[in-house]
């Protein structure tokens, strides 16, 4: 029978085996069963000690899988095994041991970003409170270029912060970054916080970003719309708009990205109060909105106005609210290439590049557009991963590659801003 | 291509790639021909070249795990606010996106870009035949005016006879 088969074979490693202190060449195997006889066999395999199996699921229906952890010397014997009985299986762990020691340097790395004061986790979404905290521990932790500035208020009243990064000079050539102008689209604010550590961190050890600095200054506002931010969190995670009460509605809220004027009142905007694109009363009517352009308007000096949105997978120039080229068409669009072209080298993630009109839709009262046709020639938008799958609801594990790659696409505009 | 009286045809030439193994792909070329005045979904006619990957084993699994529940399997907010889809219920998000396809297809026009945002609600009904029934309530995203809409779908599975809608409903839009 099958079962004495079972009890020859082990039998044999019973004296070979040892006890060891590690779990080198250790592997965790998953089984899946298909009937109840398999599980019968499982419960068997389970109650030779001398094994030494742990199993992390124990066998006990046919339709759950069982996972079970093998002591390096057993490995061959229990997957002869459940070769010789038909029984599918595959590796969930190769070497356990390999994934213990990355674990433990994980947490030495944590803990040493701890010690310095840092536990800011970069690869998980985080509370408005947490990071308007990680801003001021950046102002603190790289004081020598980074200071944050108030530049005004939301409708609620929560503050408006933006990072300045800068080397000195007064009022040299500055870059603008913003992010969560649309509340749901978390992927913004967490790759602007990644960013935002990214340049701070790059000063003096990367060649292109210290020259970038000691030439011009970045000014980087991390959460655009904090009162939408707050409302994903706590109330509706689709939430786009700002928080503004609306005279004469039920309906809550501006779309902060309809409202600039730029073709305001234009198509490509809605009139209507409960409306996710709707413009507002008049342009700039937003807090959050006039707040930026008094900003930009008062330095007088902004270079590039870069945006972030998602998701799409897109990197756009102007315009939106018409489907006429922009004057710098040639130049931008050779530019918004080579970015994309950045962005794909690192993880293959493909950017299309365009005007907003042609590739996304013809929308009025947008950013970009406002900042184009104030002077700022360099005006991109860009919409972050990925393209549907999932949406606002993109997991935490590609916050930081998102932000790594969007990052070389940023990196490439301003390099191109310093030397032009 | 204007079709006279009828509407606007286009021919495309794409790639379908299995969400589940990126490097498994089959070309298609589809003809969609849009109905003036909107009113009745979009023809279209598609074909593939190749096979699709066979599922059988992981569809059967999922059916005899759900059958056989002793309560009826419900959820919400699939994924969740992080992305994040357990694994028991990644086979239920898989459904929400064939069956909102369906809804999808009924529903768009040439001005139209849905994509299924989240599954707000899904509870399973049980059944006396051999089919699973879920009614889901989905979020879909309509990019070209931005908006969240809730929809109501009831959705019937079953491994050999595939995914059905028999009853689907746009949902009012909360303030």
């Amino acid at each position: 029978t099958s079962n004495m088969k079972l009890i020859l074979i082990f039998s044999a490693l019973f004296g070979a085996s040892l006890c060891l202190e590690t779990f080198v060449g250790h592997q965790v195997l998953r089984i899946k069963t298909k009937n109840e006889e398999e599980v019968k066999k499982l419960q068997l395999l389970e109650s030779l000690e001398h094994l030494e199996l742990d199993f992390w699921v124990n066998p006990s229906s046919p339709a759950l899988p069982v996972d079970v952890r093998i002591p390096a010397s057993n490995v061959q014997a229990v997957k002869a095994f459940l070769e010789s009985c038909g029984i599918r299986y595959s590796i969930l762990i190769e070497d356990l041991q390999v994934v213990l020691d990355k674990e433990k340097q994980d947490m030495a790395e944590s803990q040493q970003r701890e010690r310095s004061g840092n536990s800011f986790n970069y690869g998980t979404y985080h509370s408005l409170d947490s990071i308007y905290a990680e801003l001021d521990h950046l102002a603190s932790e790289y004081s020598n270029i980074v200071s944050k500035l108030q530049i005004g208020e939301s409708y609620e009243k929560r503050p408006l912060y933006v990072l300045k990064f800068s080397t000195g000079g007064s009022n040299r050539p500055a870059i603008w970054l913003d992010a969560g102008i649309h509340s749901r689209e978390w992927v913004t604010q967490a790759s602007a916080i990644w960013i935002a550590k990214k340049i701070a961190s790059d000063y003096g050890t990367d060649p292109s970003v210290t020259s970038l600095l000691n030439k011009m200054d970045v000014f980087l506002l991390t959460v655009s719309n904090p009162d939408g931010y707050v409302f994903t969190h706590t109330t509706n995670r689709m939430w786009r708009k700002t928080r503004s009460k609306n005279q004469g509605s039920l309906c809550v809220g501006v779309d902060p990205n309809r409202n600039w004027d730029a073709g305001f009142g234009g198509p490509g905007a809605s009139s209507n109060p409960c409306s996710d694109s709707y413009r507002g009363p008049s342009a700039n009517s937003e807090v959050e909105v006039k707040s930026v352009v008094n900003f930009i308007q008062n330095h007088g000096n902004i270079r590039a106005f870069l945006t972030l949105h998602s998701y799409s997978q897109l990197l756009m120039y102007p315009y939106g609210y018409k489907c006429t080229e922009p004057a710098d068409y040639a130049e931008l669009d050779a530019l918004g290439k080579a970015a994309a072209s950045s962005i794909r080298s690192l993880y293959d993630t493909a950017f299309t590049v365009g005007s907003i009109c042609t590739t996304i839709y013809q929308a009025s009262g947008g950013s970009i557009d406002w900042s184009y046709d104030n002077g700022i020639k360099y005006s991109f938008a860009f919409e972050l991963r990925d393209t549907g799958r999932y949406g606002f609801v993109l997991p935490a594990s590609q916050i930081i590659p998102t932000a790594e790659e969007t990052w070389l696409g940023l990196k490439t505009i301003m390099e191109h801003v310093r030397d032009n | 291509q204007d079709i006279d009286g009828v509407g606007p045809k286009y021919h495309l030439e794409l790639v379908l790639e299995d969400v589940l193994h990126k490097d498994s792909t089959v070309n298609c070329t589809a003809e969609v021909l849009y109905h003036l005045g909107n009113t009745t979904a979009p023809d279209v006619q598609f074909t593939i070249e190749g096979e699709v990957k066979n599922t059988d084993e992981a569809d059967n699994m999922f059916y005899n795990r759900t059958k056989s529940l002793e309560k009826e399997l419900v959820g919400e907010n699939i994924p969740d606010s992080h992305g994040n889809v357990s694994p028991e219920m990644e086979p239920v998000h898989l459904l929400a996106w064939v069956a909102s396809g369906y809804v999808i297809w009924q529903n768009s026009t040439e001005n139209t870009n849905f994509q299924l945002a989240q599954i707000k609600r899904v509870k399973q009904v049980k059944r006396s035949d051999e089919h699973l029934e879920f009614d889901y309530t989905i979020l879909l995203h309509e990019m070209v005016s931005q908006e969240i809409i809730p929809w109501q779908m009831t959705v019937l599975w079953h491994p050999q006879h595939g995914v059905q809608v028999t009853q689907d409903s746009r949902q009012p839009k909360h303030a």
